[in-house]
């Protein structure tokens, strides 16, 4: 059993992380996903992350937005434990309640989008607010208006995601994020599985995303121009540990390591 | 060909009408009983708990492998030896009920399980509750799938209800043995017993068919 | 008298039942195989009254009551000079039912072969009759086989109605001792539990051990 006081029950300091990783660990028996990786995200921070299959990137996320348990380790988000909660002045594994309050900060978009079938563009942005944030539904409306109007989707606002192109549904799935108001906002290779003439729609959404508003944001993604163009900071992740990591321009154009230096001229070699 | 004597079948068949009345209440009130139970079966095969997804499982496994008229038998007799005095349409209903709760448990668990995983992330992504994800989201785009299914059994459970006819409901073939043996004839009941089903089960398995094609339409999918 | 003085005295008549159960599902099986057989390649073919032939004898045992149709076979086609003595009535009925219900898996699984398949047996100038024995069927069976394990215990359940018509199988058995000793909870009991053994524990492991011996045949293991 880990020694749970060797972390803080909150972190502080000025400025504080938006996220803290702070040696986490994920295995599936002998298979390591993350090894012990230590990670913090500032507030209004972009964040890419970068690697081959298998480094662990992808788990970051899912483990952010708790579809995945951690072996040993604390995940911080705005300073409070996620995966944990204090008790008695001591950190213990969270229980349900407590995941619920705290992944009201988070939000994530999905590579296959996942918009709920059954409702419209609309109703999957209204579905959020409404049922869990409890809003009133014309105020609901109102927002999700907005956000569709951001992401260019307000035209088929009443169209069913089978109606829908890769591109458009997963504009809407960013804006169906959106409005929960997440602190967090998590892309796990939304471009992945698009065809490559619409990769633009929602590389250009996320781009306004990162001009016009102060989200923090971490995003998985294999599109390295695209990384370098809008991040803050890019880690390339290799065997469930952070390689190397610093601003694009620095891990792009001079790569330190031997294994950055690897993926990136065979990432070139694929173009 | 054997004498058909029509003038028999005119005579018989007011009382096999009725009795048809009542097998199509049995059928559906059997019914009615099984969709509610059946998704709580379902459920309970889901929770968090492993004893408890484990005892149900086993109790479902076990009603779904066993005759459906031995358990009728066994509801019947058993509570008149413990002093539970059941009549034989409380039997018979607990009885269908109880089985084919255990069917729609397995079909509406195959429908839960074929909506793709990343729909159950989706929704805990945007933070809802496990009841919010089953009625917003879950169990929406499971009915679907798994109204070919609840159709067939809704077909299923009227072609059962003859086997109440051993604890004395007076439902179709009941009758149409009383009928055989006040009269000696048992050429015409029985016939008109096999046209009667078969009036009523083709048209609903139509109906059903169309019925899962409106839905799907419905729900946009 | 208590559980195991009880199992004590009638456990011999217990095995006969259940002797006599296993045989008539053995019977019924062979049968009904034969049956879903030679009815998914009629309703296949091309001839018209081939396949008209086939839909009519699935609908109508789909669409009643296996209970109607034994008591049809027993009571009614006697007056039409067939005589069948009961426990032969007993395994025909439950494997014209069975016919029925597995004709449509058989055609499904036939259905799934791809149609290179067809074609590539064409190309080497093979038979119809020798490309479905030799290419198709047996590609057919490996997709047929999960769901005819739950046939396979329909089979079983099927079986504990030929009771009805004084068949001494393991349910008419139950009933009779319950008859004479009203120990409805243990008598009933357990003959569910044998059920349940032989379904749960002969069954549908044997129908497993089928569908992974046939996957590895086709080399897909």
């Amino acid at each position: 059993m880990e020694n749970m006081s060797q972390y803080p029950l909150e972190i502080t300091g000025d400025p504080r992380p938006m996220v803290s990783f702070r040696k986490v660990r994920k295995a599936y028996g002998s298979l390591v996903v993350l090894d012990d990786l230590d990670l913090d995200v500032a507030a209004g921070e972009m964040v890419s992350i970068i690697g081959p299959s298998g480094s662990g990137k992808t788990t970051v996320l899912r483990m952010l937005m708790t579809l995945e348990t951690i072996n040993s380790g604390v995940i911080y988000v705005d300073g409070k434990p996620l995966t944990h909660m204090p008790k008695n002045g001591k950190l213990i594994p969270a229980n349900q309640s407590h995941l619920r309050e705290r992944r009201a900060d988070i939000g994530m978009c999905f590579q296959h989008f996942n918009l709920f079938p059954h409702m419209t563009a609309l109703e999957n942005c209204m579905e959020g607010p409404v049922q869990v944030l409890g809003m009133p539904k014309a105020e609901a409306r109102d927002r999700s208006e907005e956000l569709l109007e951001l992401v260019g989707m307000i035209g088929k606002k009443d169209q069913h995601p089978s109606r829908l192109s890769g591109g458009q549904q997963q504009r809407v799935a960013i804006a169906r994020a959106l409005a929960m108001r997440p602190k967090v906002m998590l892309f796990d290779e939304v471009t992945s599985a698009l065809d490559p003439e619409v990769i633009g729609e929602v590389t250009n959404v996320i781009r306004k995303l990162v001009s016009e508003h102060n989200l923090t944001m971490l995003m998985v993604t294999h599109q390295m121009g695209f990384a370098r163009d809008i991040s803050d900071r890019v880690c390339f992740f290799y065997g469930g540990k952070i390689e190397e990591q610093g601003p694009p321009a620095e891990l792009f154009g001079n790569p330190k390591k031997e294994r950055t230096q690897k993926f990136l001229s065979a990432v070139k070699e694929a173009i | 060909m054997v004498d058909w004597r029509w003038d028999f079948v005119w005579e018989i068949l007011p009382r096999l009408l009725q009795a048809t009345g009542n097998t199509l209440i049995a059928a559906i009130a059997g019914y009615g009983i099984a969709l509610v139970l059946g998704l709580f079966l379902a459920l309970g095969q889901r929770t968090p708990y492993r004893i408890v997804t484990l005892i149900i499982r086993e109790v479902v496994e076990f009603i779904r492998s066993t005759p459906l008229i031995l358990q009728i038998f066994f509801i019947f007799y058993v509570g008149p030896q413990f002093g539970i005095r059941l009549s034989p349409w409380m039997s018979g209903m607990i009885a269908i009920g109880l089985h084919y709760a255990c069917y729609l448990s397995e079909v509406y668990r195959g429908g839960i399980e074929s909506v793709p995983r990343g729909q159950w992330e989706a929704a805990t992504a945007l933070n809802m509750s496990t009841l919010q994800k089953y009625r917003r989201v879950i169990i929406p785009q499971a009915i679907p799938s798994a109204l070919a299914g609840m159709g067939n059994y809704l077909v299923g459970i009227f072609k059962d209800t003859p086997m109440l006819s051993v604890i004395g409901v007076a439902e179709l073939i009941h009758t149409a043995n009383a009928i055989g043996s006040e009269n000696y004839r048992f050429l015409e009941p029985y016939t008109m017993v096999g046209l009667i089903f078969l009036a009523i089960s083709l048209p609903t398995a139509g109906l059903i068919r169309a019925f899962e094609g409106y839905v799907r339409r419905k729900l946009g999918m | 008298m208590t559980f195991i003085e009880f199992f004590g005295q009638y456990w011999p008549r217990l095995l006969s039942g259940t002797g006599i159960t296993i045989a008539q599902f053995f019977l019924a099986a062979i049968l009904g195989i034969a049956i879903s057989l030679a009815m998914a390649l009629l309703k296949l073919s091309n001839n018209r009254i081939l396949r008209c032939s086939a839909i009519t004898y699935i609908e109508v045992f789909r669409g009643t009551s296996l209970l109607v149709q034994l008591y049809w076979i027993f009571f009614v086609l006697p007056l039409f000079g067939i005589t069948i003595e009961k426990f032969t009535a007993g395994y025909i009925a439950v494997g014209m039912n069975i016919g029925a219900y597995g004709a449509e898996l058989v055609r499904g699984g036939i259905l799934s072969v791809p149609k290179g398949q067809w074609e590539a047996a064409l190309a080497i100038n093979m038979s119809p009759a020798k490309r479905m024995r030799r290419i198709i069927l047996p590609q057919a069976l490996v997709n047929m086989l999960p769901p005819w394990g739950n046939l396979m215990i329909e089979l079983l359940k099927g079986t504990a109605l030929v009771s009805l018509i004084s068949v001494t199988d393991l349910m008419f058995e139950a009933k009779q001792i319950n008859a004479s000793t009203f120990l409805s909870a243990q008598i009933f009991g357990t003959a569910l539990v044998i059920y349940y053994i032989l379904a749960r524990f002969f069954v549908t492991p044997f129908m497993r051990w089928l569908e992974r011996f046939m996957a590895r045949k086709m080399g897909r293991a």
